[in-house]
């Protein structure tokens, strides 16, 4: 049983400079009770990606173009009104931001925010609701908690933040969870603890997560399986170990050798040259072949290259350059 | 703080009128007294003692709280400011509560329609109430809410609450006008802002309903800003509506003040002078004490 299914997503961005395809024909499966990462360089469309499954994009002016995502039991939330998509939101499907400082609301304490999804999905008083949040302040681990339930955001740390932030996501127990960097904006030590957490109530809960990250070292850590993002689209896909242990795409190996290594210890880094592709008017295709030094002239012409499985042993690992195919 | 402000204040209220032109001797008693009777006059008054002593003599009428006796009416300056300053501040109160009763839905409808139709109509509109002059406004609403309408007085305060709200209205609604034009701009462009907020994609991410997002996350933390802005409104009505009092003859601080000065009634002047500088401080201080109420990042331990 696939949990979400996205098919060929395109989600565009209204600026200045005219139309950004953020996300450019995007396919993935979730199964239940897993971990997915997606990683990839600054707007890449990452992002992007994950508040289009729940259409969550801020102030900026930015819809859904194209592809469908199906969501078990509740069918196409591309295709879904607003008013149908606010129960599947918090209740089927939470999301964790990036930065706790400024997701919280400043102006309500954190028990009254955790309560409010609550008390949106279930028939409770909010007595009821304010026990249920302090519940959940246990489950992620906050001390004396019944203290922190009056608090206000701004008299707690980065890490407690976070923490109420999850509690929120985790109040309605739902089937996936996406996380948008969650761990960025915080200290090394913290992010750790986060991921931990996240990793706990993922064993505890059975709930899918969509993690979405730079840091290929968090994946490693902790995802199953994981797509590598370039220009608004999957340049490679497959469990953690097929992608990082045996890249096939020019990015992703890239990406690797830009990475410090225990193995590659005082050798230098390899950064990436050249600048990420623009997104309101992608090179023609592969969006990487600018910058990729195995690069012929067959890469930068027609439709962008889709992911294909070129070893008959890995099926599910799926990379879209063209080169790979030739060989 | 409060002390060295207001004892400023009345150092400054003092000298200021050392330099203002003409002598309330010579106003008081017009241009047909002898020179003796100028002077017996100036005697009674004490102006002929030196400044330092006059400064003294209203220090401790300041601090005996009766802030002297007005050369005019010949009745504590006191008195006469606590007669009027229930009507000014019942003024700055009502006509605040109608500001923000107008600005309040065309501040929600603007930011949710920003850049369309509905928002540049309403814009212009407040624009256009913004741009004419309060006396005019004035006239408008008295030859056409009093006289062809017969709905309100056309001056006077009345008596008893009921009397009040209704006769001072068309001076509260001009007042209000200008208010409501400052905080829809000012709304306007916070709940904007407020909308990008992150923790408004949190909420919507709860699956709340557009109506819980905006009243609970976006309007209520935007109104915070509106506070300071109302604050500030309040410290110029004080003594600021003399157009609008004089008008529509109501007996508040601002068109005492404009009468004092025309009289020279030095007393009344300066009492004033150091009753709006109290009240502009007490104002203030209300607005802190509002502000860290709505907003808690700003409360002090």
């Amino acid at each position: 049983m696939t949990l979400l299914s996205v098919q060929d997503l395109v989600t565009e961005f209204a600026g200045p400079s005219g139309t950004a395809r953020a996300v450019d024909g995007v396919s993935f499966d979730i199964q239940p009770g897993e971990i997915f990462g997606i990683v990839g360089e600054s707007g890449c469309g990452k992002s992007a990606t994950c508040r289009s499954i729940l259409r969550l994009f801020g102030g900026a002016d930015a819809r859904i173009a194209g592809g469908s995502i199906r969501l078990d039991g509740a069918g196409d939330l591309a295709a879904m009104p607003e008013r149908a998509l606010g129960h599947i939101r918090g209740r089927d499907v939470a999301f964790i931001f990036q930065d706790p400082l400024t997701a919280l609301n400043p102006t309500m304490r954190v028990g009254r925010q955790i309560a409010e999804v609550i008390k949106r999905h279930r028939r409770v008083s909010w007595r009821e609701a304010r026990a249920m949040a302090l519940q959940l302040l246990r489950d992620v681990h906050v001390t004396s908690p019944e203290r922190r339930l009056d608090a206000w955001p701004h008299e707690l740390s980065g890490g407690l933040r976070q923490r109420i932030v999850i509690a929120m996501a985790l109040a309605l127990q739902p089937r996936l969870i996406i996380a948008d960097e969650p761990t960025t904006a915080l200290d090394v030590t913290v992010q750790d603890q986060i991921l931990r957490l996240l990793m706990e109530r993922r064993a505890a809960s059975g709930t899918a997560i969509i993690l979405v990250t730079h840091d290929l070292g968090v994946v490693s850590e902790v995802c199953d399986r994981v797509a590598v993002m370039y220009g608004g689209r999957f340049v490679e896909t497959g469990t953690t170990a097929e992608v990082l242990d045996r890249p096939r795409h020019p990015y992703t190996r890239a990406l690797l050798a830009a990475l410090p290594s225990r193995a590659m210890r005082g050798q230098p880094l390899t950064p990436i040259e050249g600048t990420p592709p623009s997104l309101t008017a992608p090179p023609p295709g592969c969006r990487f072949a600018p910058r990729c030094p195995r690069a012929e002239d067959v890469c930068s012409a027609g439709p962008p290259p889709p992911l294909m499985a070129h070893e008959a042993a890995a099926p599910r690992h799926l990379d879209a350059c063209l080169l790979e195919g030739m060989r | 703080m409060l002390v060295p402000v207001l004892f400023g204040i009345t150092i400054l209220s003092f000298l200021l009128l050392q330099v203002m032109p003409g002598d309330p001797v010579e106003h008081a008693m017009g241009t047909r007294a002898s020179a003796e009777e100028l002077a017996a006059m100036r005697r009674l008054w004490g102006l002929d003692l030196p400044l330092w002593q006059q400064y003294l003599i209203f220090l401790r009428d300041c601090l005996t709280g009766s802030f002297g006796v007005s050369l005019f009416y010949k009745l504590p300056v006191s008195r006469l400011v606590m007669e009027r300053l229930p009507i000014t501040l019942a003024l700055a109160l009502y006509s605040t509560l109608i500001g923000l009763a107008i600005a309040l839905p065309f501040a929600v409808v603007a930011a949710l329609r920003r850049g369309r139709l509905a928002d540049v109509l309403i814009r212009q509109l407040f624009v256009l109430l913004i741009a004419m002059p309060p006396f005019w406004l004035c006239f408008v609403l008295i030859l056409e809410g009093s006289l062809r309408l017969g709905l309100f007085p056309t001056g006077g305060v009345g008596t008893g609450f009921l009397q009040n709200l209704h006769r001072l209205f068309l001076p509260a609604l001009v007042v209000g006008l200008s208010t409501a034009s400052l905080i829809q701009q000012s709304l306007r462009a916070t709940l904007i802002e407020t909308m990008k907020a992150d923790y408004v994609d949190t909420a919507r991410a709860k699956g709340l309903s557009p109506a819980q997002v905006f009243g609970r996350h976006i309007l209520r933390n935007s109104l915070i800003s509106t506070i300071s802005v109302i604050g500030v409104r309040v410290s110029w009505i004080i003594g600021g509506t003399v157009v609008v009092e004089k008008i529509f003859a109501v007996p508040g601080l601002g068109s005492l003040l404009i009468d004092a000065i025309q009289s020279r009634d030095f007393p009344v002047i300066r009492g004033l002078t150091v009753c709006f500088a109290v009240l502009v401080v007490l104002v203030n201080l209300l607005t802190d004490i509002a502000y860290s109420l709505a907003d808690p990042r700003a409360r002090m331990k």
